[in-house]
């Protein structure tokens, strides 16, 4: 059965390179991988979107490890995280150390997503307050703003400075409470995303930062620039959205998507009909098949790794129960891997294996090892000495002695490790959504980014509660196959 | 026929054999007592291979006992310990054919040999599919007397075989034990801690103090002409035991 989904996925790997798309797991990232992917869908170009890959670092990684084609990123970040440290200076240094990489960026998609200064569209008119500078007249208004806001550099203490704003009476909250106080009254002013979702949804206003002092975030492609040798139309379709998307276009399908509960690809596809005038498809997939096809990926990552594991940690665990020396060895390097956290694990891998199934199924049989080596060498250890010598006695050979002998009445606690490692296994599987390994991570994230609890249950956080614990009734049932009939009296 | 030619042994820096050059004769019983600690245990699990000697040779049968031999002539020995040492997962009837299967016997062969130990043992045929936690004391160790027969050993060693028994079983055993040693004519060393069970099995006992023979010879040399003052000072301790114990000894 492994070998057959080896198989598969195998397959899966050398079908036709549709475009790949991918997208950070924010809601405004994720609703610009699916314009890409339905716009060239629609221009007859096979694209695939590969949707809430974590971060700025697991998604610029499998771009430049020919994972993805393309994913939407900002220049602050890019300046800021992935060329960091290089003190780079405008935007032709940038597309030169870009190019370097073998990266490409495009124009401007048409919107700023940077820190901004918002006020209630009512209050801001009724004072007469457009720009950041305005702000100089009003020193009493009480300003709210986030505690990290607060504290950074290029925050806060540098906006005072640059703007010379009077303002004393500042307070630090959650960024989600600040809209709360905005829209009470309580704060008259607090630091937004340009393209929140709120601004819209609670109708605020914001202040043009005249002396242009918060960074640029302008949003663009960034893609391969052997996708230019391979192909140039999908270059020329997914230009076609620069400079299309400003602020409130964006800000609105943030609305959407995020106030509205409308899933990302139908906020796409109305964009697209409305704005590019291009009419796509939205397919969409009932509970059923989403918790089958999540069923099947996560069973997928938890069957592979673990045989994996249990293929390598078993004679593993034997040598260390007859070696100490190794045995101290090899119980250190595997606990060392299990303090490594998995996020991490899962970045270091991306260059070599990609994003996908393959590093978690990796990180997963790391994790798997020591659970299962632990238990078979201290099974092994435990095997009373009085019996290891009988079988010496009888003039079987160490072979024999192991599998006849050892292993039969080690057997209660190796299975005990695979066990635990298989339940491990289960809750740590869900982390492979983050790098596009599917299963019941992938709603667990997408409810957490649409704050949608209901999802992050039933599709799952419940699931893989109920596949853990099947797995460990079905694994209590081959006690009976696996353990002796004589040990179990 | 065993050889000990300069035999020597450490544990962890503590002499339990200073230097052995013996002799065990082939088809008699020799039995090997003395106070715990004096070495009888390790003369046996040098010859099964289980110690290796610091210094000198043992030979089984003429073979002398290295890494290439040992396999075989373990298979040549029958080696019973007490409480049997069955394994626990495996049916009586899976013990005692465990090696013989090993060697690729047919169930034909296998089953023969299981009807003749099982009368040669007293053991009831129908507690063959029993684990061993389903038998008694007594029983068990009738398994891994039959266990060690299984292959027809031309030497059965036994490591206090009746010591974890109680005083009813074990004086059954003993005589049954004795029966089919006299009828097999096989070379028997068996360590006991017990006089009356010395001279109940032996044609010859080896007192042994501190990794040495003190005395050699029949039961009635140890106590008519004792060799030094510790063999006396032994046959007193045990003398007790030996008449209380007596009276219900056949």
């Amino acid at each position: 059965m492994i070998a057959s989904l080896a198989m598969l996925v195998a397959i899966g790997f050398v079908t036709p390179d549709p475009v790949r798309i991918g997208s950070k797991a924010f809601t405004e990232s994720v609703i610009l991988g699916d314009l890409a992917e339905q716009l060239l869908n629609e221009e007859g170009i096979p694209a695939l979107h590969r949707r809430e890959l974590g971060g700025t670092q697991v998604l610029f990684h499998a771009l430049e490890a020919g994972e993805l084609d393309v994913y939407p990123e900002y220049t602050g970040t890019i300046a800021a995280e992935i060329l960091a440290g290089q003190n780079l200076k405008g935007e032709a240094e940038i597309r030169a150390a870009l190019a370097g990489r073998g990266i490409g960026i495009g124009r401007s998609l048409g919107f700023n997503n940077t820190y901004a200064i918002g006020m209630q569209d009512t209050v801001a008119a009724k004072l007469g307050i457009r720009t950041i500078s305005d702000l100089r007249k009003h020193p009493d208004l009480k300003f709210g703003v986030s505690n990290e806001f607060i504290e950074r550099i290029d925050g806060w203490p540098g906006l005072r400075t640059r703007y010379d704003l009077p303002q004393r009476d500042v307070v630090g909250l959650e960024h989600v409470l600040a809209y709360k106080a905005l829209a009470s009254g309580e704060i008259a002013a607090t630091e937004l995303y340009s393209t929140d979702a709120e601004i819209l949804a609670l109708g605020l206003r914001v202040l043009r930062d005249d002396l242009g002092y918060f960074p640029s975030y302008e949003c663009v492609w960034l893609y391969r620039l052997d996708l230019k040798t391979r192909a140039a139309k999908p270059l020329r379709v997914l230009e076609r959205l620069e400079g299309r998307i400003d602020e409130t276009a964006m800000a609105r399908m943030n609305k959407r998507a995020k106030i509205d509960k409308v899933v990302e690809s139908r906020v796409a596809a109305d964009f697209l009909r409305e704005t590019i005038g291009v009419k796509s498809k939205v397919v969409s997939e009932g509970f059923a098949r989403r918790l089958v096809r999540r069923l099947g990926e996560h069973l997928f990552l938890v069957a592979v790794s673990l045989s994996a594991a249990i293929a390598v940690a078993i004679p593993l665990g034997v040598i260390a129960s007859r070696r100490p020396l190794a045995g101290v060895f090899i119980l250190s390097v595997a606990g060392m891997i299990q303090t490594i956290p998995s996020l991490a694990l899962l970045v270091f891998m991306i260059p070599v294996l990609g994003i996908g199934a393959k590093p978690a199924l990796v990180a997963l049989f790391l994790y798997s090892l020591l659970p299962i080596l632990r238990n078979t060498a201290t099974g092994l250890r435990e095997v009373p000495i009085g019996l290891r010598e009988s079988a010496e006695a009888l003039g079987l050979p160490a072979w024999s002695r192991l599998w006849k002998v050892e292993f039969p009445l080690a057997s209660r606690g190796i299975l005990g490790g695979i066990k635990t490692a298989a339940v491990i296994n289960i809750g740590t599987a869900t982390i492979g959504a983050l790098i596009g390994a599917g299963g019941f991570g992938q709603p667990i994230l997408t409810g957490i980014r649409r704050d949608d609890l209901t999802m992050i249950l039933w599709e799952g956080a419940i699931p893989a509660a109920v596949l853990a614990i099947a797995v460990q009734a079905a694994f209590d049932l081959s006690e009976r196959l696996v353990v002796p009939k004589g040990l179990r009296l | 026929m065993i050889e000990f030619q300069g035999v020597s042994k450490s544990y962890e820096g503590r002499v339990i054999l200073p230097r052995l050059d013996l002799t065990l004769p082939a088809g008699k019983s020799t039995i090997l007592i003395g106070p715990s600690g004096c070495g009888k245990s390790t003369l046996l699990r040098l010859v099964i291979g289980l110690v290796r000697p610091d210094t000198g040779t043992v030979s089984v049968e003429g073979t002398l006992l290295n890494p290439e031999t040992v396999t075989a002539i373990r298979r040549a020995l029958g080696y019973v310990i007490q409480d049997g040492g069955l394994f626990p997962h495996l049916s009586a009837r899976d013990n005692v054919a465990l090696m013989a299967r090993h060697l690729g016997w047919n169930a034909g062969r296998v089953d023969r040999r299981l009807g003749e130990l099982a009368e040669l043992t007293r053991f009831p045929l129908d507690g063959l599919d029993r684990f061993p936690t389903q038998l008694s004391g007594g029983q068990r160790q009738r398994v891994g007397l039959m266990r060690a027969l299984m292959l027809d050993p031309s030497v059965i060693l036994l490591d206090e075989p009746l010591g974890a028994l109680d005083p009813m079983v074990r004086a059954e055993l003993q005589v049954d034990l004795r029966a089919i040693f006299r009828e097999l004519k096989k070379t028997v060393v068996m360590v006991t801690h017990d006089l009356g069970e010395a001279g109940w099995f032996a044609d010859e006992i080896l007192l042994m103090r501190d990794g040495r023979i003190v005395q050699r010879g029949p039961l009635s040399d140890l106590l008519d002409i004792p060799a030094e003052p510790f063999v006396a000072q032994f046959v007193r301790a045990q003398r007790q035991v030996l008449e209380i114990d007596g009276k219900d000894r056949p």
